[in-house]
């Protein structure tokens, strides 16, 4: 319990990167990492939420009545999606036609409530601060690796940049669902290997 | 009962502050949102019809209730002074409703442009009333007063091969839009000169 504010957020990058680790949230990491860009959306779209809803839970934690804390969580959450879905389509709107559905549906994503049930209920405001960077900031990384593998050998671009040749064939079984979970399935086993020791 | 009583209080409040919060968003970005959808779904028709105006037609746009609903006409400036107004009626095509947009000058009545918005025509056949640029140019110069009808019907649009459903689409929204245009000629005009002087 006596980890540092530095090490609430590190452990995020890591040791609990959420889809890798925890394995949570993989709903939007295999529907969402058809391009780099739309991993990158989703990705700041999840760190402004779980940022905010984790400091909030934190301030609030001890005006809520235990016996109703899992709604109180989920109004919390389910405002600070709203607020990011109405900003995306006043500023990026094209962002937010290719998320579509994904964005409403973070309020049901486990990280969040995950994170406000196991850490921002028990945690200082500053703890659960970084915690929420943290994780949030995992999680990006995650779903930009993932997008980044798809994206280049899917569809032969990297943040719509054609990466080769006019002669390059897609591998477009990467950017359909099936490649969503061979990819995915791939590096949980590299991160496996290179984390045991 | 009491911890009953407050347990929904707790809600209650929760609930509250958050629906005041995103309803004071949702105000904010109200505009901008509808500015957005415009943008990138009818923007590049208007643009494309209002070829050469100097001022944004999205911006200054009119709405001008009718009955229940609200229109919307898109000014265009050209040579300085707004004389010419786009707006969007609809026509029954081979697939379904077809969106057409048609850009009107108010001085003499004649068509400057149209345009297909949303259709849901046969892809290559019905789908050329939105791509063919020969289709749209024989709209051109005509009075919106006109009976649009195409030549099998004893009128004078030449319908595109194979796909005469989906021009009698394009030519009954343009009948429409003769009647919409007849019904707010002196609002919009009225609205212009207490805007612009």
């Amino acid at each position: 319990m006596a980890k540092t504010v530095v090490q609430e957020f590190t452990k995020g990058l890591w040791a609990e990167i959420p889809p890798f680790r925890l394995v949570l949230g993989l709903c939007p990491t295999l529907a969402v990492t058809k391009s780099v860009e739309n991993g990158i959306g989703m990705g700041v779209a999840v760190i402004f939420v779980l940022v905010c809803s984790n400091m909030l839970i934190s301030l609030l934690r001890n005006a809520i009545p235990k016996k109703v804390r899992i709604a109180c969580y989920i109004v919390v959450i389910a405002t600070f999606v709203t607020v990011v879905e109405l900003v995306m389509q006043a500023y990026a709107y094209p962002l937010f036609l290719q998320l579509g559905i994904f964005i409403p549906l973070i309020v049901v994503n486990c990280i969040l409530l995950g994170r406000a049930e196991a850490f921002a209920a028990k945690n200082g405001v500053l703890a659960s601060f970084a915690d929420g960077l943290g994780i949030g900031v995992g999680y990006t990384l995650a779903l930009t690796s993932l997008a980044i593998v798809r994206e280049v050998f899917g569809n032969g671009t990297f943040y719509n940049i054609p990466v080769f040749g006019p002669s390059f064939k897609p591998f477009s079984f990467m950017v359909q669902a099936p490649g969503a979970f061979v990819c995915l399935g791939l590096m949980l086993c590299m991160m496996n290997i290179l984390g045991k020791k | 009962m009491r911890e009953m009583v407050k347990l929904f209080i707790a809600v209650v409040v929760f609930s509250s502050i958050s629906g005041g919060v995103l309803a004071a968003i949702q105000n904010a970005t109200k505009d901008r949102i509808e500015y957005q959808q415009l943008k990138f779904v009818k923007g590049p028709t208007i643009k494309q019809i209002m070829e050469g105006c100097s001022n944004d037609p999205l911006i200054d746009r009119l709405k001008i209730a009718d009955e229940e609903k609200e229109r919307n006409f898109f000014v265009g400036k050209f040579d300085g002074k707004p004389d010419t107004v786009a707006f969007e009626t609809f026509g029954k095509g081979f697939g379904g409703i077809m969106g057409v947009i048609v850009g009107v000058n108010l001085k003499d009545d004649k068509i400057i442009g149209v345009g297909v918005t949303t259709h849901s025509e046969t892809p290559g056949v019905g789908s050329r009333a939105k791509t063919d640029p020969a289709f749209a140019a024989q709209f051109k110069g005509v009075s919106i007063l006109d009976p649009f009808k195409v030549k099998a019907d004893g009128g004078q649009i030449d319908a595109l091969t194979g796909a005469t459903m989906s021009s009698r689409g394009v030519c009954g929204a343009l009948v429409s839009a003769g009647e919409i245009y007849k019904k707010f000629k002196p609002e919009i005009i009225k609205k212009l000169k207490e805007k612009h002087g």
